[in-house]
């Protein structure tokens, strides 16, 4: 089908955008990659009014490292990310993430932002957002604010932003030394939105045992779901596999209430995100020890 | 409204009054009248439609034909740089039959274009990876995958 008619915009600066964005309210909507919004206008479930495109503000597009964080534009686009030396030396969790997203063709087009902003479930940028401790700096033509991804995303689709507010800025945290990661997901198809997936963060204490840890799902909930029964299983514990295997098994059963659809019923999910939870852990503990004997 | 748009197309300059409500997929289809471009999906899922545009692959369908505005765009009719040769990479689908029917044909292709010129010399599991944005329900993407690894040879040993 073909999407339904619009004004179009196509402003050069922040301020213009964020001008069209308060006139418009919910009627305008902003256009990013397109690579989630221009699919659901030509099924004509979404008609707005007008759409506010952002790929002509240059001010968007960067990357760049700032006080141990990496710092990335809203308009960035992953392929940039996925590709960048800078985001696999200081958030290597992120880089190793990127070619899970789509296939090359789209992440040519689709942004950061875009992604964080959309709050699909499935989404692997919007779980790693919290895995990674990361903020969001957004602006409405009056306001500006800087939310935790934590508080960022609040529902199916749905983030804590209004209609006339802007993502503009992404803040993740750099990885410490010490600290170990991963990410794994099961899909259909390489490319295709996970069933399930999970982004784990883990610190060792002196002596080996578990600092901190945070486990991340996706695909299991109307948002990205934080395993905390399953963390808080985990910290002060030497990270055995016994200890890795009760976590995640914690995780499945506890911390998580999966509904089903077409791609996959409640059961399964639960078992992928079980099977996800162990592989990251273990991969994680694994790293932070290996950094630790450097 | 209609806005008016200059694009290059395969190295050829138009200036074209559109809806902006057009996609660059039909702009390039009924607009200007080069059909090679395919349209499976209109969702961005088959990749049939995937054009260049300033030498990055990207899907024709998700982009609007005033976003196109000033910059350079690649179709599958550009392959052969006007002349009467195929592009190494048509030879190596002729050669090793990979297609059938051809409708993924040119999205393959000008999928291909640009990461043979990154990996000119790709593992299977990179051409796997590289093929899963294309869908082909003819071949069984055996065939495919040969002609990716016959067209890499052809193209380094293309002269100059
Ligand atoms: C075939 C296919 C497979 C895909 N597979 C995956 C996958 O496996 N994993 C995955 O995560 N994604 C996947 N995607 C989606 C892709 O990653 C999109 O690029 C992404 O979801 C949206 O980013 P975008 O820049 O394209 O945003 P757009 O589509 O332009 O916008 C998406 C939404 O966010 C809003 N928005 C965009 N930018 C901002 C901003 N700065 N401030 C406020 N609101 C904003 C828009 O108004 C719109 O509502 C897939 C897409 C396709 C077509
Ligand atoms: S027609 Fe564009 S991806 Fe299918
Ligand atoms: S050859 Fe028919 S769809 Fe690929």
């Amino acid at each position: 089908m073909k999407p339904a008619a619009f004004d179009y915009h196509a402003p050069r600066t922040v301020e213009e955008a964020l001008a069209l964005l308060w006139n418009y309210g919910e009627d305008g909507k902003i256009l990013a990659g397109g690579q989630s919004l221009v699919p659901t206008m030509n099924f004509r479930l979404t008609q707005p009014t007008a759409l506010i495109d952002l790929n002509g503000i240059e001010g968007l597009f960067f990357l760049r490292e700032d006080d141990d964080e990496l710092r990335c534009g809203a308009m960035t686009r992953q392929r940039e990310v996925e590709r960048s030396a800078l985001v696999k030396r200081i958030v290597p969790l992120l880089h190793e993430t990127m070619p899970h997203i789509a296939h090359a063709q789209i992440r040519n087009r689709g942004t950061i932002g875009g992604s964080l902003a959309h709050a699909d479930p499935t989404a692997e940028l919007p779980a790693l957002a919290i895995a990674l401790d990361a903020s969001m700096y957004v602006r409405s033509f009056t306001e500006a604010r800087w939310i935790s991804a934590r508080d960022y995303y609040v529902g199916l689709f749905t983030t804590s932003m209004q209609p006339d507010e802007m993502l503009l800025e992404v803040a993740f945290p750099g990885l410490p030394a010490g600290s170990g990661w991963a990410f794994e997901e099961v899909a259909r198809q390489k490319g295709n939105y996970a069933m399930c997936g999970a982004a784990a963060v883990v610190d060792l204490a002196e002596g080996g045992s578990v600092g901190n840890v945070t486990l991340v799902f996706l695909g299991v909930g109307e948002a990205p779901v934080e395993a905390e029964q399953a963390a808080s299983l985990l910290v002060g514990e030497k990270p055995t596999a016994a200890a890795i295997r009760a976590a995640s098994d914690a995780a499945a059963k506890l911390d998580i209430d999966p509904v089903g659809d077409i791609h996959a019923g409640p059961a399964f999910r639960r078992h992928l995100a079980g099977v996800l939870a162990e592989r990251v852990l273990t991969k994680a503990c694994e790293r932070a020890a290996g950094h630790e004997r450097q | 409204m209609e806005q008016t748009i200059s694009v290059s197309v395969n190295g050829r300059p138009y200036e074209r009054s559109v809806e902006p409500r057009l996609l660059l997929s039909d702009f390039l289809r009924h607009d200007i009248g080069l059909s090679g471009t395919h349209v499976g999906c209109e969702h961005g899922v088959c990749g049939a439609c995937t054009v260049l545009v300033d030498s990055a692959a990207v899907r024709s369908c998700l982009m609007f034909a005033v976003q196109a505005n000033g910059r350079e765009v690649t179709t599958v009719e550009g392959l052969d740089g006007g002349q009467e040769d195929l592009h190494p990479i048509q030879h190596g689908f002729w050669e090793k039959h990979g297609l059938q029917c051809g409708f993924c044909t040119p999205g393959i292709l000008m999928t291909l274009v640009p990461f043979l010129e990154e990996n000119p010399d790709p593992s299977e599991a990179e051409i796997r990876e590289i093929l899963s944005g294309n869908i082909c329900r003819c071949t069984g993407y055996q065939k495919i995958v040969e002609a990716v690894q016959l067209s890499a040879i052809l193209l380094q040993e293309k002269p100059g």
